[in-house]
């Protein structure tokens, strides 16, 4: 390391990987990891999106989880709440709906719309 | 690398480990690893966190909820409800005075009132990674400071941004720097001083071990402004933890290019190293410091020569304390204006305190200068434990003084605490409810003087001495008029007559509460008694025959066999021979037995008859 432009490269990389700890995050998916969530899958749900986004080094999105949200009938229910959008969520998702939530939703900015079970707050 | 959705930050500074921190983390970690969820978890081991008392603490991040006193029993269960669930674990949350859960750190009460600049990484970053310091914004300071300003102006923005040492004495840092810069000597060291010695306090431990790098930088700040070449780092044996950090932290540094020959494209070029200290006080006192590093025994020796002008070997040396380095990088990020926004006219900035005692938030913290003690000790301490009275506080340790509850609004500042008989000294914050004796105390901090005393000077080695005589007799009930008034003028000589600042200080502990509590010491010569019942020999134990039940238990445990009686006449303590151990008062089922302050009657005239013998035999 020899110049600021140097110390520069390796501080945005590193804020990158703290991420997590409140950085520059544009998107954040959150999946109901209530009781009736874990049994519909949630669990592979969020696996599927963990995987997703880091092979596609997708570096501002931020995958979390919460607890039951009262969409029981339609669990895994996932969030997706991209800054300056109303909240998107989905229902009865799957690891194969993940990757097309990803590829549509995430990298493309259109939501899958048939997947969809409520917008807004 | 997968994609990680958790942070989970231990606390794994010293007190934390000490609860079982480390155990924890490996616990967590094998819970995680049998659910299969350990790769999508990063574990972090930080610095201290702060609120010591809650030991151990982590907190759980994206939520930035916080977790206390964690047990391994309870590792399953969180891993189950937050990390698979997703819900956070109310049970380990802290909670409001309405039992409500409080969730995230920033919530809680200890932290509200802090401001953190020299901590602002300590309890947040993995102290072990280079990378996360520089995300923080580690060693742009350095950079800017070493492509863009002459070392003048380093020097100048020091000044401006008033910062002084906050290893006790407060001597403005820029002032130092000035003087060791004015020489023209091509060898000048630079040293931190970590010689961290008052019972009580940790933050430079801290510091060290949550934050090296930060240390490290400011070192490199202040190297560059004296243009000094070399420094080294003086740390206690006792705190390995921090010797490895720190050492850790150099070799990052060298690594990366951030350490050795011409940093940054400079001129400048550094080396480090890290020396340990045996962990004698006075090797605080930077002469005695210098000379240790020499390799010679830990002595003072008299100023002038300063050691800006004749330090390390004879060349010019700066001796700066850990928590005024760490300050450095955020003044010269942030500038000379930001920093002196915050504080009292003469004080600026922020100071980081150990706050021990009887208070119920005990920890690290770090508050803007020009507080008051009110606001540290009930807002940031969260009050007194077990709701008693507020008595004393104790600031500066050793070399401090005590001051009392007039004075709780008083500023937390260098001159205002000076002013009235204590001082700020590194930061040790000792709160004391009414059950201490303050007579104890200070003999408590004179005894640890009196062994930490080098002996090169007489005042100090062998007036000490005479002071804690005194203490003792008067607090073993044998003190005499005239004890106060020769308490005074020892230690109001040997302020004057001592070498260097041990000495020089040593007494104060002695005079801040005769100053405060005169009454206590009148009490315990006169009277012969301990109104806290801290003094054995001022105090005693009885049995009162109301209430008790002649269970003989009492008298079955007494390890010296002073209590008799029977079911009918009740039982009774022989008070010449108690050895006030206090196990009959425990072992008491029905509590039938208090502490009463003041010698009883059948000692005192014990002793009398005592010493009225010895006098016939002589």
């Amino acid at each position: 390391m020899k110049t600021l432009a140097d110390l520069k490269k390796i501080r945005e990389k590193a804020q990158e990987e703290m991420k997590l700890r409140g950085g520059n995050v544009r998107i954040k998916i959150v999946v109901g990891m209530g009781t009736s969530g874990i049994a519909m899958g949630a669990r592979e749900v969020m696996k599927a999106f963990l995987e997703e986004i880091s092979q596609r080094n997708l570096t501002d999105v931020l995958v979390t989880q919460t607890g039951e949200k009262g969409l029981s009938s339609m669990e895994p229910v996932v969030d997706v709440i991209i800054e300056g959008e109303e909240k998107i969520t989905y229902g009865n998702m799957t690891p194969e709906k993940v990757k097309k939530v990803v590829v549509e939703h995430i990298v493309n900015g259109k939501m899958v719309s048939e997947y969809v079970v409520a917008s807004g707050n | 690398m997968s994609l990680k959705r958790i942070d989970l930050l231990i606390c794994c500074g010293s007190g934390c480990v000490s609860a079982g921190s480390l155990k924890i983390k490996e616990k967590i970690q094998a819970v995680l690893d049998a659910k299969g969820l350990l790769h999508e978890i990063n574990i972090i081991e930080t610095g201290c966190m702060g609120p010591c008392d809650y030991g151990p603490v982590m907190i759980v991040y994206p939520e930035g909820i916080f977790y206390k006193k964690v047990s391994l029993d309870d590792v399953e269960e969180l891993v189950e409800e937050h990390f698979i669930k997703g819900r956070p674990f109310k049970r380990l949350m802290l909670q409001d005075e309405e039992k409500k859960a409080i969730s995230t750190q920033k919530d809680i009460p200890f932290y509200q009132k802090q401001v953190k600049v020299a901590l602002s990484n300590c309890g947040y970053i993995d102290p072990e990674k280079l990378e996360e310091y520089i995300a923080q914004g580690g060693y742009e300071a350095l950079g800017t400071v070493l492509t863009t300003m002459s070392p003048k102006d380093a020097i100048v923005l020091a000044e401006k941004s008033g910062l002084r040492g906050r290893g006790g004495g407060g001597f403005p840092t820029a002032l130092k720097w000035k003087l060791a810069s004015g020489s023209k000597d091509n060898q000048k060291y630079v040293i931190c001083n970590g010689d961290e010695g008052d019972p009580g306090a940790f933050m430079d431990r801290s510091l060290l071990e949550g934050d090296p790098h930060r240390v490290l930088e400011g070192m490199m700040i202040a190297a560059y402004s004296v243009n000094a070449n070399k420094g080294f780092f003086y740390i206690r044996a006792e705190y390995p933890l921090a010797i490895k950090r720190i050492k850790l932290a150099i070799e990052q540094a060298k690594e990366a290019g951030l350490l050795g020959k011409n940093i940054f494209g400079s001129k400048f070029s550094f080396d480090a190293e890290v020396r340990t200290g045996a962990g004698a006080f006075v090797c605080g006192e930077e002469t005695a410091l210098i000379h240790s590093i020499e390799g010679l025994r830990g002595h003072p020796s008299a100023k002038p020569p300063y050691p800006s002008d004749k330090g390390l070997w004879g060349k010019p040396t700066i001796v700066n304390n850990v928590e005024t380095l760490a300050n450095l990088p955020t003044i010269f990020l942030k500038g000379a204006e930001w920093f002196s926004s915050m504080g009292t006219e003469t004080s600026k900035g922020t100071k980081v305190f150990a706050l021990t005692g009887d208070v119920k938030n005990t920890g690290l913290v770090e508050v803007p200068m020009g507080i008051t003690l009110r606001e540290m000790i009930y807002e940031v301490g969260g009050g007194i434990v077990d709701d008693r009275d507020f008595k004393a506080v104790q600031l500066g340790g050793p070399s401090g003084g005590c001051l009392t509850k007039e004075h709780l609004d008083v500023p937390v500042d260098y001159e205002s605490l000076k002013e009235k008989g204590a001082m700020m000294g590194s930061g040790g914050v000792i709160v004391m409810n009414d059950s201490n004796c303050m007579v104890s105390i200070a003999k408590f901090f004179l005894e640890f003087s009196v062994e930490e005393s080098c002996g090169k000077c007489s005042p100090c080695r062998i007036g000490l001495k005479q002071m804690l005589d005194i203490m003792e007799r008067i607090t073993s009930g044998k003190g005499v008029d005239g004890d106060i008034d020769e308490l005074i003028r020892l230690g109001e000589a040997i302020k004057q007559l001592s070498l260097c600042g041990l000495g020089q200080t040593a007494p104060n502990p002695v005079l801040s509460t005769i100053r405060y509590f005169r009454n206590e010491y009148e009490e315990h010569i006169r009277e012969k008694s301990c109104s806290t019942s801290v003094c054995l020999n001022l105090m005693h134990f009885i049995i009162d025959k109301n209430k008790c039940i002649g269970c003989s238990l009492c008298a079955r445990k007494c390890p010296v066999n002073c209590i008799s009686g029977s079911k009918e006449d009740k039982f009774i303590i022989s008070q010449p021979e108690c050895v006030k151990c206090g196990t009959c008062m425990e072992v008491c089922p029905v509590k039938a037995i208090s502490k009463i302050p003041q010698m009883h009657p059948d000692v005192k005239s014990e002793n009398e008859r005592l010493r009225k013998q010895k006098e016939n035999e002589e």
